[in-house]
């Protein structure tokens, strides 16, 4: 029955977001105030809906009712509870209803939260959004409906696949999917001014909140899905260049460029018509990887072939959106007022060198990924693209990118003095150079560009955090003068210090573990021993262990300082076995220190009774992920900064009028 | 109407398994083992830098040093026989594109098929710089701001000293 009402409400969202599609626009366009006020209500009670089907459809694996196809196929009554509710979206049509229901939610914060957007404009804003609700709503309904039932029912399920029973994996897909279509957000404003034909700095101010939200869950994402690649996968390896990852990783970088192009058309009224453009490609962007992944096309062409219906419904939606909406842009391009130029060495061409460079790095990403697909169906030639291609073209995009990441905050807007940019941030600089040194001078091997690398790290961090103590005026006037300085900065200021210095953690943490990892193979038998990364490791042996819904077998490991030769830890990597579905996974044991993590992995037996044992250290792997953390945390501090001045103007002002009696 | 339904879910199934099967085959992945190693330690390095550009043909987009499948180790071994017997980094490259096609090669050979693919990066940058020059004023333009005469020296310290007076932090943000 509660399946039942879950696939009611379902229909009915569908049918609400017809109205709200419909309705709204029409009434801009007439001028109906009363056909433009049906948007808001449409876009809550649409929230709801999904949300009733979402829950519905929840209940059905929290009480395992295999009558339900969806539950069937992908739960087991064996699996730990938190696994039957994030198994909800472990499957393709429960994800497609949480991507559904995040949609939708993001429609709905927009119809409550923009109430001081003009009518117009909301409704058009609301009845774009509703267009892509419609759009997917029937996807699921007529593709992927998770509601249908099975007769019979069986007595158990399938079982989840154990790969995604973890976890960082459980909490990924949200993550990530509130990212993709956070992104619908500023891709409807985009359309929304394109009806309208005209747009001004007060349309990059509405956007940047609703962008900068979807960018920090992207981040989030993206870094849960290569944290747990690297403990998982079983040889701490963070990022592949999969076509998989590349789908997420295009939004972020198309993202991150819309962010900044924002803040110029906002401050300079510059760069209107681009920042409309790549407010529809970062959205176009998620839909692909939404192709991407969903279609099966990434595993081969054939694949594709073999099940269709659903790849060339998404490529239909991807056509009709990115199509349609670029089509407008090229109509209504023209009517668009562009703003001033400017001088290259300023805030805004700062801006502009970050623009170009993130937009020609997502552009090598896309070719990099659709290459061998178009190649494959033009001559029938199957080529890979894989790593090495990226590494050898991404890479060298994104050293100049932060060689002049930290001067851009340091220039004036108009007409900056890059000669003083760089004198302001001198003492970051040479920090920079004497991490390179240090770090040649230590390690003393592993790639030359590592070093490079980790100074460039550096030099991003150090001046993240300078910047903020040259504008307080730390060192010039009283400390104490100078914190209250550094409090009544505006938060947006803080947050984007802050989400550079993750930048630069980042690429420390990428520059260590790429350039200085330590490995080794062994064949081990019980009470041997080997001496690995300062650390005496003994093997114990193998013990069986049961967990809930598996089995494994546990190597056990005493790590002995090699120094003193006082046990640290012992680590115990297994091979777990699902019962379910006999699929095996590896788990690493996994030591974290300050200077990296300690990481082994049990493999094979081998007939005469040894294991082959890997041994990793992955020096500062863990700033990877702490960068990413950070960065969100930069972007959750510019938010707060957002929503003072939009939500609330009177008490902004107030709180600038005691910032001044405070300075 | 039952039959039809199966066979839909049968269907769907196979190609749910083709996109899982990315995570499967990668799973319980772990590359090199002890018996393989080489004793020549520069060899050695050799063989993992080349194993890592070569494919392993029956993974999901991962290379022949990362995995566990037989079929990768055969290569690594492979690769490793050819090393010892002195080939050339290039020679084993050609050896195993012929065994396998091109398909093997990670990062592909530059030849008119892939010449858009290795120089779009450089060609992107310079087209995207071209289109930023239309945007740029010339500094000489910049300063002159509209014609009229530059500040004098003191005009200039008299305007920074007042514009410094009325902002909070001293910075536009």
């Amino acid at each position: 029955m509660i399946t039942e009402i879950g696939h009611f409400a379902l229909v009915l969202a569908l049918a609400l977001a017809l109205v709200q599609m419909v309705l709204p626009v029409l009434g801009a366009r007439r001028g109906d105030v009363a056909m433009m006020q049906v948007g808001e209500p449409a876009a809550v009670a649409q929230f709801a809906m999904v949300s009733v089907a979402f829950a519905a459809l929840t209940y059905a694996y929290v009480v395992s009712d295999f009558s339900v196809k969806n539950v069937f196929e992908n739960s087991h009554s064996a699996k730990p509870m938190i696994y039957k509710v994030t198994g909800v979206w472990g499957n393709h049509e429960g994800s497609m209803l949480l991507w559904l229901l995040m949609l939708t939610g993001f429609g709905a914060a927009v119809a409550v939260f923009g109430r001081a957007l003009p009518d117009r404009m909301r409704a058009n804003v609301l009845g774009v959004q509703a267009s892509i609700a419609v759009a997917f709503g029937l996807f699921i309904i007529l593709t992927s409906n998770p509601f249908l039932r099975l007769t019979p029912a069986p007595f158990d399920g399938q079982g989840l696949n154990p790969i995604l029973q973890d976890p960082a994996l459980a909490i990924h897909p949200p993550f990530l999917y509130a990212g993709y279509v956070g992104f619908s957000v500023a891709f409807s404003f985009a359309v929304a001014a394109l009806i309208e034909g005209q747009t001004t700095a007060a349309w990059a101010r509405w956007v940047r909140p609703w962008t900068l939200a979807a960018w920090m869950c992207l981040t989030v994402g993206i870094a849960l899905g290569s944290w747990w690649a690297y403990y998982e996968l079983g040889w701490g390896g963070w990022w592949f260049w999969d076509p998989v990852e590349n789908a997420s990783f295009m939004p972020w970088l198309a993202g991150t460029a819309l962010l900044h192009s924002a803040i110029v058309m906002e401050k300079r009224e510059a760069l209107k018509v681009w920042t409309i453009l790549l407010a529809i490609l970062t959205f176009s962007l998620s839909l692909l990887g939404a192709f991407l992944v969903r279609s099966g096309v990434l595993s081969s062409v054939h694949a594709f072939a073999v099940d269709p219906e659903r790849g060339v419904f998404i490529l239909a939606i991807m056509v009709v959106f990115v199509g349609g909406s670029l089509a407008l842009f090229a109509a209504r391009m023209g009517a668009l007022r562009q703003g001033g130029l400017f001088a290259p060495i300023s805030r805004e061409g700062s801006l502009v060198v970050n623009n170009v460079l993130l937009t020609t790095s997502c552009a090598t990403v896309l070719i990099g990924t659709l290459y061998p697909l178009v190649l494959e169906s033009l001559s029938g030639t199957k080529f890979s693209v894989g790593p090495p291609y990226f590494n050898a073209t991404f890479v060298p995009l994104m050293i100049p990118l932060l060689m002049a990441l930290p001067l851009g905050p340091a220039l004036a807007w108009k007409r900056g003095d890059l000669a003083a940019a760089m004198q302001r941030l001198l003492a970051s600089m040479i920090l920079g150079l004497i991490a390179i040194v240090a770090a040649f001078a230590v390690l003393y091997r592993g790639p030359w560009l590592a070093p490079f690398a980790m100074g460039l790290g550096v030099w991003v961090m150090a001046a993240a955090v300078q910047e903020l103590l040259v504008r307080s005026r730390f060192g010039e006037i009283g400390w104490r003068a100078a914190w209250a300085r550094l409090k009544g900065m505006p938060s947006s200021a803080h947050g984007t210090a802050i989400a550079h210095f993750g930048v630069g953690l980042m690429v420390v943490g990428i520059a260590g573990v790429s350039g200085y990892k330590l490995e080794d193979t062994r064949a081990m038998t019980a009470k041997s021993s080997v001496s690995f990364a300062g650390y005496d490791i003994t093997f114990e042996g193998v013990a069986p262990a049961k967990g809930p819904n598996y089995t494994e077998r546990q190597g056990v490991f005493r790590v002995r300082d090699a120094a003193g030769g006082r046990v640290v830890t012992t680590l115990r990597p297994s091979q777990r076995v699902y019962r379910a579905s006999r699929q095996t996974t590896t788990e690493a044991g996994i030591m974290a220190t300050a200077l990296g993590d300690l990481y082994l992995v049990l493999g094979e037996a081998k007939d005469n009774g040894s294991y082959t044992v890997k041994l990793y250290f992955h020096p500062l792997v863990r700033f990877i992920w702490i960068g990413a953390f950070i960065m969100f945390v930069g972007g959750l501090l510019s938010l707060s900064d957002r929503r003072l001045r939009i939500g609330a103007p009177r008490r902004a002002r107030r709180r600038e009028e005691k910032d001044a009696a405070v300075a | 109407m039952l039959r039809l339904l199966d066979q839909r879910a049968r269907s769907l199934g196979r190609a749910l398994v083709a996109v899982l099967m990315v995570v499967i085959t990668v799973s319980g992945a772990y590359g090199v083992e002890p018996d393989e190693v080489l004793k020549d330690q520069a060899l050695e390095q050799r063989a993992r830098s080349l194993s890592a550009e070569l494919r392993c043909l029956v993974c999901q987009n991962q290379s022949i040093d990362e995995s566990n499948a037989p079929l990768a180790r055969d290569l690594r071994l492979l690769v490793r026989e050819r090393l010892k017997a002195g080939e050339s980094d290039s020679e084993i490259r050609d050896y195993v594109v012929d065994r396998y096609g091109e398909f093997v090669l990670l990062s592909p050979r530059l030849g008119w098929q892939t010449l858009l693919l290795w120089f779009a990066p450089v060609l992107l940058l310079a087209g995207a710089f071209w289109l930023v020059r239309g945007l740029w004023r010339r500094p000489d333009v910049a300063t002159a701001g509209g014609g009229g005469t530059p500040l004098s020296e003191a005009e200039a310290a008299r305007v920074r000293e007042l514009v410094g007076k009325g902002r909070r932090d001293g910075t536009e943000v």
